[in-house]
């Protein structure tokens, strides 16, 4: 008789951009898809198809986003301190890109990042 | 075009015997060849003859081979040799005597039941009239005179009696259109049953009223009117037992001929199996497709020379150990390295396109044939062309230039016998008469079509046996299998019961029906 124990694991990144004037607008140099009002089978980051957050679908080459490390496919978890797992995609919009915030930190979720720490288990 | 001699008939060794009158009949050339025996079982005799050399067509036997002796068919007439005309083998012997001592032995017991049910049904009928008139006859001055409601209950008697005559004439007299081996179950025990009904009210009529003679006429009269009710009411009894209760479809029944495999499914309600067996037969002659013996020789060959190479050799002694022999024989058999699968394959695409080729002929042969009639209007009646020809003369008329192609078309696809030139002639008059294009002419030698549509001689089926492991008066129950054989090939019949269906309810508002798009944003920030 064999027992197994789980040990849960987070493989969060947090990631401080730092926006960039373009004219009026601040841009962070990045594009989300997802929302909860969204539809989910057809993320292509995702690994469950069932999952309604934030994706980071493209990153623009230079802009504060890449320069802070942020990459293409993580999954946005917190902005600036507001959860951003369950929002609809607007929402999310919106909390990226309000005009008094210079400074956005993010808490990101990588899958290659679970894999890396996996695999250092493992071996 | 003469037609004298235009008699061509196919002879073959059943329809001599079936008592009709003896065709005219005359011999193909090679007569040394034809009682060879195709299937094994039976010497096929086929003569056929044919008409003047105007138009040689059919009427071979399929012994003959081809291409050489097409053309000289002109030249077999008159020869009449001895052997087939006189020339009796032993199968035909022992068909004569079953055929003549079965049609003798039904007959009688057919007869007999029928005759006793009519004359119950005589009884019955006349037994209310018998019970309203005898006390008039008998005791006259004695009864009481019948007022009103007694007349009204003669009115009565009469309709009723009326309705059960026309009811009973719609029900029962109907032309019997089968010999069956027992006696049907449900007519019996109604049969039974009205006997005892009647005999039971002459008995009560005999004691009660004519020995006691009753002088309440009334009373009399109402009794006769209750006999007649009842009588009615047996009469529903019978309609829901003898045609309704098979209406509703409870089994599937499978049917497969065992000389090709040919299957249908037919659905049944609650019949005994002697009644399944009847509509199983009465179906096949409908459905299935005329059976075809030179159709089975191609597998018979195969399979003779599969077994044909081996031969055993005991050399452990005299003991005669018979299963091991045919194993050893089945084992070196299914090692030997044999193409004889190779051969089918090759043979089965070269027939195939023999076939197409000949059709192809055919197709064109005969529309071709098509243009060179038509139909002449009324007004046009005066000033036609050429003479004037009625439906057959014209059949004569175009037959020869598409005779060639379709004499050769039937041989490939062996069904020459079932077609003989006569018939032919008759369907093309036919067609012509109905007109018909040359597609729908064709249509009856395209494809072999069911039993019913080819002469009766040529149906191989008409005695029927039933074989059963349950009596043939039980009903049909789920998984009984039995055959019905005829003398060369049998219908092997499987029954299965329709399974039980659970049928549930959905309701579904109309309104409920919405929908929404798909939608995948992608915003940039």
């Amino acid at each position: 008789q064999s027992q197994y124990s789980v040990i849960l694991f987070s493989f969060q990144q947090r990631i401080e951009i730092h926006k960039l004037r373009q004219g009026d607008n601040l841009i962070l140099g990045f594009s989300i898809g997802g929302g909860i009002d969204q539809d989910p089978t057809q993320n292509p980051f995702s690994e469950d198809k069932t999952d309604k957050g934030i994706y980071v679908t493209r990153v623009t080459e230079g802009g504060p986003a890449e320069v802070a490390g942020l990459q293409i496919g993580d999954k946005i978890m917190q902005v600036n301190g507001w959860d951003m797992t369950m929002v609809t995609h607007d929402q999310a919009r919106k909390r990226l890109t309000k005009r008094n915030e210079e400074v956005v930190r993010l808490l990101v979720t990588r899958q290659s990042l679970q894999k890396a720490v996996q695999q250092s288990m493992m071996s | 075009m003469s037609a004298t001699m235009d008699t061509e008939s196919t002879y073959s060794g059943y329809s001599h015997y079936s008592g009709h009158s003896k065709k005219a009949h005359r011999q193909g050339r090679d007569r040394h060849k034809s009682p060879r025996s195709k299937d094994g079982s039976r010497s096929e005799k086929s003569v056929t003859i044919q008409a003047p050399p105007a138009e040689p067509l059919l009427g071979n036997d399929a012994s003959r081979t081809e291409e050489g002796q097409d053309d000289n068919w002109g030249e077999t007439t008159t020869a009449i040799t001895g052997t087939s005309e006189h020339s009796i083998s032993q199968e035909d012997i022992a068909r004569i005597s079953k055929d003549l001592e079965d049609s003798v032995g039904l007959d009688c017991k057919r007869y007999l039941g029928l005759t006793v049910a009519a004359v119950l049904g005589l009884l019955v009928f006349l037994t209310p009239v018998a019970f309203i008139l005898l006390p008039q006859i008998l005791w006259r001055d004695a009864l009481e005179p019948c007022g009103t409601v007694c007349e009204g209950l003669f009115i009565s008697v009469a309709f009723k009696l009326l309705i059960l005559l026309i009811g009973t004439w719609a029900l029962f007299f109907r032309q019997p259109k089968a010999d069956i081996p027992r006696v049907f179950v449900f007519r019996a025990l109604l049969l039974v049953l009205i006997f005892l009904f009647v005999f039971s009210y002459w008995l009560f009529y005999g004691v009660r009223i004519l020995d006691s003679k009753d002088t309440n006429y009334q009373g009399i009269v109402q009794y006769a009117v209750s006999l007649v009710d009842a009588l009615l009411f047996i009469h529903y009894l019978a309609i829901v037992l003898l045609e309704l209760r098979q209406l509703q479809p409870v089994f599937a029944v499978k049917v497969v001929r065992s000389t090709d495999g040919e299957s249908r499914y037919y659905s049944l309600g609650h019949l005994s199996i002697q009644r399944a067996a009847l509509v199983v037969l009465e179906n096949y002659y409908r459905d299935f497709t005329v059976y075809n013996p030179s159709l089975l020789t191609a597998s018979k060959s195969r399979a003779a020379k599969h077994m044909a190479g081996l031969k055993v050799y005991n050399v452990d002694g005299p003991g005669n150990n018979v299963s091991g022999q045919s194993r050893a024989m089945i084992a070196a058999a299914a090692r030997r390295r044999d193409s004889s699968h190779n051969e089918l394959y090759y043979e089965e695409a070269d027939h195939e396109r023999r076939v197409r080729k000949r059709r192809a002929r055919l197709v064109v042969a005969v529309e071709e044939a098509f243009t060179h009639i038509k139909r002449l209007q009324a007004e046009e009646e005066q000033k036609a062309p050429g003479e004037m020809m009625d439906p057959r003369e014209a059949a004569q008329a175009i037959f020869p230039s598409m005779a060639r192609a379709l004499q050769k078309y039937l041989r490939t696809t062996r069904q020459q016998q079932y077609h003989s030139m006569e018939s032919i002639l008759q369907h093309l008059a036919f067609c012509i008469t109905n007109n018909m294009t040359p597609k729908a002419f064709l249509e009856r030698y395209l494809s072999a079509g069911p039993t019913l549509q080819y002469d009766r001689d040529r149906w191989f089926s008409k005695q029927w046996t039933l074989v059963s492991e349950e009596a043939v008066t039980s009903g049909l129950q789920d998984g009984v299998v039995f055959v019905l054989k005829c003398l060369d090939f049998s219908l092997v019949v499987n029954v299965k019961k329709i399974p039980f269906i659970k049928l549930s309810e959905e309701f579904i508002d109309p309104k409920s029906h919405k929908f929404v798009l798909r939608l995948q944003s992608e915003t940039s920030v």
